[in-house]
């Protein structure tokens, strides 16, 4: 992982030399000025940001396919990324209905950080406070599904009636960015990561009872509303926090789990909650790597990879239809 | 005298409440639990015996009375004491995973392990001698979904047994297995009575063998709930009150219904 870490440092439209990303890591001085100045304030947070997301989202990915008993579920079944495509499509594609001084305000990087969070946030809200009246776990899913299905008819009526420019924009957040980030972000990031993996780890014992379906888990002594909640909250702060600042990145939060399951077979989470943190952001890490076009000057949209590799693995799911798949 | 007593429910109904809306299943039931005790619970297919046993294990509320276990309500004792005291044997299909038996019998163990659910040496004996005991020590590796049937019904008893309750409740445990596992279960269940004071508590429709091995019965018809022991059915005649059709008697000599 150290190893991907430094590769992709090094891979970009300017190809830094893997020795010189080392040393300049370590304190010491690159070959050249500018590569240091490219690595600390561009390279360094967007490998960051790849590894806070890969864990964050694949994190999520697995609690909700456990939560679910639905192997097909993902960080998103929540409707969370429907919520924050939302708020960023009114402040992006509305923005001419608004006061002009208001609306550069909005566009800002800042503000569409802000969008989005407040988006997926209220999504995050209508989900609590349903999952906290219905007993059944199904139906949160079904709401989650209706959530996003509503939002995403909003958006679409929103696209109808804005121009080509503002659709532009709303596209390439849509299509996801690790890139731009500044530190500032990046630390604000890893804060609501770092409470999502760890409300996550508290989860362990929990899912693990899950595994035996709700009511063996709760004659084992789980409080099982408590649980569900804060396996809810858990992944909706990962997945809402990391689709504010890097937009809806898709399939990771599918996938990954599935691959940590394959290659472990196992369904005990002490071993499936750390391979799935570094599958995610192994993973992330390649994708963003494959994204940056080794030895060329374009840029791949980030969601564009992780659909490219992730959509093959969820039709070879569905195909094979493995009976230890859960 | 030692209070032999686990589980007192005393004048209970049962059944399902929606939107203030009771359905009663059944009412006026008194029944008593006592240590060292195999109980049988019988009654005829939809007659609320299921109903019954996710009342008095917690799962469900009464519709009026208590069920008071150890003396304390069932619904005030927290999840986790209960779950020291009581474990269950579901009819419920188990969820896809990728479990195998003895990571399935050690979940038994989790009202004991620490946050993170590590079994200590102790838990690992525990889930061992479950698995002795059943007799599926060779099945430990193996997925769940590799074994049958029968031999996952018995897993799941296996982990109850890890569970180390006073107090065991299945419900109809004998459904997937053969004549001879059936046998088998039963002399089990028999032999932990006696030796380890537990009291287990199931429900079943092979009446013959509950009637032979069974210290207590609760029958279920549709006029009432009686618990007594097997003898004393026999010699009331409960037993034709059972099923409400004239071809199945029960032949009192015998011990067991003859379809005439």
């Amino acid at each position: 992982m150290i190893f991907l870490f430094l590769i992709n440092i090094s891979l970009g439209s300017v190809s830094i030399p893997v020795k010189d990303v080392f040393r300049s890591l370590t304190g010491e001085n690159a070959s050249k000025e500018t590569w240091e100045y490219i690595i600390i304030n561009y390279r360094l947070p967007k490998a960051t940001a790849a590894i806070l997301v890969g864990m964050g989202l694949s994190i999520s990915g697995l609690l909700m396919q456990t939560l679910f008993r639905n192997p097909l579920a993902g960080p998103y079944v929540l409707g969370l990324s429907s919520g924050a495509s939302l708020g960023v499509a009114i402040v992006i594609l509305g923005a001419t209905l608004l006061p002009p001084f208001l609306a550069t305000l909005l566009l800002s990087s800042y503000g569409i950080i802000l969008a989005s969070s407040l988006g997926s946030f209220t999504v995050l809200l209508a989900v609590l406070a349903v999952s906290h009246r219905l007993r059944d776990t199904m139906a949160i899913l079904i709401v989650g599904l209706m959530f996003g299905s509503l939002t995403s008819a909003i958006v679409g009526t929103l696209t109808y009636f804005s121009t080509a420019e503002q659709l532009q924009k709303f596209t390439f957040w849509s299509l996801g960015n690790l890139g731009n980030l500044s530190w500032t972000s990046i630390s604000l990031l890893s804060i609501f990561v770092a409470i999502g993996l760890l409300l996550s780890l508290l989860s362990i014992k929990p899912l693990n009872s899950l595994l035996l379906g709700e009511n063996y888990a709760k004659s084992l002594g789980l409080n099982y509303k408590k649980s569900r909640l804060i396996i809810i909250f858990a992944t909706s702060i990962l997945a809402g926090s990391i689709t504010a600042f890097a937009g809806p990145i898709a399939f990771i939060g599918l996938a990954v789990p599935h691959i940590a399951k394959l290659v472990f077979q196992t369904s005990n989470h002490t071993i499936l909650f750390w391979s799935t943190i570094l599958f995610g952001a192994i993973i992330m890490l390649i994708c963003d790597s494959i994204s940056q076009l080794p030895g060329s000057d374009f840029t791949l949209p980030i969601n564009a990879v992780t659909s490219i590799f992730g959509a093959p693995i969820v039709i070879w799911l569905l195909i094979s239809k493995r009976k230890m798949i859960g | 005298m030692e209070n032999k007593i686990i589980l007192q429910a005393s004048q209970i109904s049962i059944g399902y409440s929606h939107k203030r809306e009771n359905t009663i299943v059944a009412s006026n039931i008194d029944l008593c639990l006592e240590k060292g005790k195999l109980i049988a619970l019988i009654g005829a297919n939809g007659i609320g015996k299921s109903t019954l046993l996710r009342t008095i294990t917690g799962i469900q509320k009464t519709i009026s009375g208590t069920v008071m276990f150890n003396g304390t309500n069932i619904y005030e004792i927290d999840a986790l004491t209960l779950a020291q005291n009581l474990s269950v044997v579901l009819t419920e299909k188990l969820p896809p995973s990728n479990l195998t038996v003895f990571e399935l019998i050690a979940l038994g163990r989790q009202p004991y392990t620490n946050w993170i659910g590590k079994l200590t040496a102790e838990d690992i004996v525990k889930v061992n001698e479950a698995m002795e005991l059943t007799q599926i020590t060779h099945l430990a590796a193996k997925r769940h979904y590799e074994i049958s049937d029968g031999q996952l019904q018995i897993v799941l008893i296996a982990r109850a047994l890890a569970q180390d309750t006073p107090l065991i409740i299945l419900d109809e445990p004998t459904t997937h297995l053969d004549l001879l596992h059936k046998v088998v279960l039963f002399k089990l269940l028999k032999k932990l009575t006696q030796e380890t004071q537990k009291c287990i508590l199931f429900s079943t429709h092979d009446i013959d063998m509950a009637i032979q091995l069974s210290d207590e019965m609760i029958i279920m018809t549709p006029e009432n709930i009686v618990q007594d022991q097997p003898c004393n059915f026999i010699l009331k005649g409960t037993f034709n009150t059972l099923f409400k059709d004239e071809h199945i008697v029960f032949d009192a000599d015998k011990g067991k219904f003859i379809i005439s």
